[in-house]
């Protein structure tokens, strides 16, 4: 990670940059702490309960979930991205964005999917009992993924290219002239990887590695699938079996406070070191040619993962999917379904980057510790679950609604009723808060590359910061901006409890759908759905990976977004 | 006159029209607006029903988890008519929160029998059915008691859906009701000792486990074998449903645990009249043979048929408890399953 270049003092016109990312900020905060209040309500004298039966297990399956989840991400996305980054071998080109396929996959799809796959009477285990000769799965069957260990593996998966992405940048980025002087040092290139390559990527590894936890820490649909009660799953059951909504929020609380701790702990442990390359020039690392046996190695190491984490899961949701199309036809519904989810996924994007640029940008202008604790606390909706966010964006967009309807009805006969709620304004609002972080850190991380001497340069021809903004920086940032948008849009698109406690009246989508048939145990009747989810997300996930190559081309770094939180 | 005469007509013949076009749309104003936690699959065909019937439209949403949050914030200019919820213990709570309002129907009530529906009318059961046992159809296995799900000879060879869902809150309050507490605890132990797999999924993956010899016994709801074994979740499904055979399980000495789907009409319903319509709908013989048809439910109105693939289970015999008892339980039974780490 390179250093920020010296941000410049504040000057006049910032302080109005300033006074916008504080109400950006505030925004984020409102829900939350109208979520925090609802813990101070009676807990229906049930702490005590929840201390004793429920936390105990709760903390210890998410520390298995996230340590093994977390072990696997960095593995599998640290190791691919070297080997693509630093090697050549056949199909390189292809594994490049290949890799990232696997983010187009939400969490709770790749659970439905690998039950099917899996289960002993579904395709896999059925051919093998053939194989072996045995005729019933009574004499013969593999472990249940519905386990600890099958949660691990399937998020693990699904989860690594938040660590690839940037690992990958940061291998590309870091300049061939370190690798060779370590090499003349007589270090072999084995070693290479663990004494020089991994230990400079470590601030990205980090950054991808806390997005994959905290996806993993707040998924609430293959968890609670597989079995696994994680703090997010005894979170919702506290208020969804027992309706104790307070005391859902106080175990909410207590995860955040860990994770903020952690989050805290490993930026202050990084610290103590210093990143700082030549990296504005790099001269891009040449990669080492492999050939043989040593290619194919590397091919199929790269191949795992998007065969496990996307390939067979998609042509199982294709098979799956054309079952249902010849057996109950197309519904209607899919596409006005399927239309939702793209229209307020785009528009939530559009005000989530939006927002991420100012608060950004205003970071960048002011040096005071104000702007960056703006930029933390607007952050801040990343860290919690879902669920807990929906529950506080629920009473904000009521409040919010009273005043609206009394003013309206100045203006039209009778009540307009919820406008808020009802408009999809409420939804849109809950993923600004939950994915502004995406934005913000991405924006970050691409200004951060904008050398200060521009800045100055143009404060001579007496640009102010507005005009500096939409005239130097955010041309310069492009890509950085795009990728930022793309990632956020996925997660929009996938995202699964806020969106189902606060759609209008009416308002299917495709996660929805989805759910509505999963909780029923007919998620293969939703196969179509399914399928459409992770073919729109492949979109943006392949753009993603063509704008990586295109900064590659120039000889940039490619920016990703996902650099810093 | 002879000129005008047509004129006239035409004049009449567009009066017509209008008075058409008003009665249309007033019809087309006809809303009622459904605020559900049943899932949308189940509820469709009675929608699609009413809405053919009666020319009033209804919108939907399916909210699973916090139907009475959303409703209490969005206060008095709340949409929603009708709350429509999948299980007893929701649908107690509604009430309890304030969020519904007494509804007197001389059609709801001699539709639905008394210990079916509030004491003054604050809600309405729609629907029946039985929380029975799915057994390995080679089992030599002809009858069987909840308790005995606790026997150790049933080590390794249970299958069941997470403890927390509403559909096993409500079987081990109906539990706790009979014995108490301290006994259930001891019961839900034993049945966690004999889990094959972990406590999770769905009803219907119980007899897809089972056909795939993860377990040879499982407790899941009636109508899901309905829609099994009637073809309508598919070819793959039917087998499922084959693969079991189906006994209806009661307490030593009581009946079977059942459960409801029901409603009530929310506290500022907008469209009130229209809501009342579509919940004596829902009780109508039409609508109680969808419910037994399409959904494989037990009707709530007295005399209506039960489909023949669930009639094959043999006579349902209610246990004796009364709902509104069970459902005192409720919160105690989450709470066990929390204690014994049932989910775990």
């Amino acid at each position: 990670m390179l250093r920020a270049p010296d941000a410049t003092p504040l000057r006049r016109g910032s302080s109005a940059w300033l006074a916008a990312s504080g109400a950006i900020a505030l925004l984020v905060l409102v829900p939350l702490g109208a979520v925090a209040a609802t813990a101070l309500r009676e807990s229906a004298g049930l702490w005590q309960h929840l201390v004793t039966y429920v936390v105990p297990v709760a903390a210890r399956e998410t520390l298995i979930l996230l340590a093994g989840v977390g072990a696997l991400v960095t593995v599998i996305g640290a190791g691919t991205a070297w080997l693509v980054a630093a090697h050549a071998f056949p199909g390189r080109r292809v594994l490049e964005w290949a890799l990232l396929l696997p983010l187009a996959v939400p969490t709770y799809i790749i659970a439905y999917a690998y039950l099917d796959i899996l289960h002993p009477v579904g395709p896999v285990q059925t051919a093998l009992r053939s194989l072996l000769g045995f005729d019933s799965p009574r004499d013969f069957r593999l472990p249940d993924i519905r386990s600890m260990p099958g949660a691990i593996v399937l998020l693990g998966f699904v989860l690594y290219p938040y660590v690839y992405l940037p690992a990958r940048a940061m291998f590309v980025m870091q300049s061939a002239s370190v690798l060779e002087a370590a090499r003349t040092l007589g270090i072999r290139r084995r070693a290479l990887f663990f004494r020089v390559a991994l230990p400079l990527a470590r601030p990205a590894v980090a950054v991808g590695l806390t997005l994959a936890l905290l996806e993993a820490l707040n998924d609430i649909g293959a968890s609670e699938f597989l079995g696994v009660r994680t703090m997010t799953v005894s979170i919702y059951t506290t208020w969804a079996t027992r309706s104790d909504v307070a005391g859902a929020v106080q175990i909410a609380l207590a995860m955040l406070a860990i994770v903020l701790a952690l989050v805290l702990l490993e930026r202050r442990a990084r610290r103590q070191q210093r990143y700082a390359a030549d990296a504005q020039h790099p001269r891009p690392l040449e990669p080492t040619p492999l050939g043989g046996l040593a290619g194919m190695g590397a091919l199929a190491v790269c191949l795992a993962p998007v065969a496990v984490g996307f390939l067979a899961p998609f042509i199982y949701l294709v098979d799956a999917a054309l079952d249902r199309i010849r057996f109950a036809g197309v519904s209607e519904a899919i596409v006005r379904e399927a239309l939702n989810t793209v229209t307020v996924s785009l528009i939530a994007t559009a005000l989530t980057i939006a927002g991420g640029v100012v608060v950004a940008y205003s970071a960048r202008l002011s040096r005071r510790r104000l702007a960056q604790s703006f930029a933390r606390a607007a952050s801040l909706g990343y860290a919690v679950p879902g669920t807990v966010l929906a529950l506080g964006v629920l009473p904000v967009a009521t409040a919010l609604d009273a005043p609206l309807d009394r003013v309206a009805s100045l203006v039209v006969d009778g009540s307009v009723g919820l406008l808020i709620l009802g408009s999809g304004a409420a939804l849109v609002y809950a993923y600004v808060v939950r994915f502004l972080a995406l934005a913000i850190g991405g924006v970050e991380s691409g200004l951060s590359r904008v050398s200060a001497s521009l800045d100055d340069a143009a404060r001579t021809l007496a640009a102010g910061p507005g005009a500096r903004l939409w005239r130097l920086h955010l041309p310069l940032v492009r890509p950085a901006v795009a990728a930022a948008a793309m990632l956020v849009f996925v997660d929009c698109m996938k995202e699964l409890p806020a969106t189902l406690l606060l759609r209008p009246l009416g308002f299917e989508t495709l996660a929805t759908h989805l759910y509505g048939e999963a909780v029923r145990g007919t998620y293969e009747d939703a196969a179509l759905a399914a399928l459409l989810i992770v073919a729109v997300g492949l979109l943006p996930v392949i753009l993603l990976a063509r704008l990586g190559r295109v900064e590659r081309q120039r000889d940039h770094v490619p920016i990703t977004g996902l650099e810093t939180l | 006159m002879l000129v005008r005469q047509p004129a006239f007509r035409h004049a009449s013949g567009t009066l017509l029209a209008l008075a058409l076009v008003a009665a249309a749309d007033l019809a087309a104003a006809q809303e009622v607006n459904l605020y559900t936690t049943r899932e949308p699959g189940l509820i469709q065909p009675l929608i699609d029903a009413f809405s053919k019937t009666t020319g009033i439209k209804v919108n939907s949403i399916f909210i699973r988890d916090g139907l009475a949050e959303r409703v209490a914030a969005e206060g008095t200019r709340s949409p929603a008519d009708v709350l429509m919820t999948v299980d007893f213990g929701e649908l107690i709570n509604l009430v309890e929160k304030g969020l519904t309002q007494p509804v007197s129907s001389t059609v709801l009530q001699q539709a639905v029998p008394a210990n079916l529906r509030g004491p003054n009318g604050e809600w309405y059961a729609l629907s029946l059915r039985a929380r029975v046992l799915y057994a390995d159809k080679n089992l030599d296995l002809s009858s069987f008691t909840y308790e005995q799900l606790a026997d150790p000879k049933w080590k390794g060879k249970i299958c069941i859906r997470a403890g927390q869902h509403p559909y096993n809150t409500a079987l081990i309050a109906a539990h706790i009701a009979h014995y108490g507490e301290a006994r259930t605890e001891t019961w839900l132990r034993g049945i966690k000792a004999n889990l094959a797999r972990a406590a999770t999924g769905g009803d219907r993956d119980v007899a897809r486990d089972i056909m795939g010899g993860i377990c040879d016994i499982g407790i899941a709801n009636s109508y899901y074998v309905g829609l099994m074994r009637s073809g309508a979740g598919g070819p793959e499904q039917v087998k499922w449903g084959d693969a079991i055979k189906v006994i209806l399980p009661t307490f030593q000495g009581g009946g079977t645990h059942v459960n409801i789907s029901g409603a009530s009409v929310a506290r500022h319903a907008p469209n009130r009249a229209a809501a009342v319509r579509f919940l004596e709908y829902l009780v109508s013989p039409e609508a109680q043979k969808i419910y037994a048809e399409a959904n494989f439910e037990y009707p709530v109105r007295a005399g209506a048929a039960v489909h023949p693939i669930i009639a094959a289970f043999g006579p349902l015999k209610v246990d004796s408890l009364s709902l509104t008892e069970i459902a005192k339980h409720r919160v105690a039974a989450s709470r066990l399953v929390d204690k014994v780490g049932f989910d775990r």
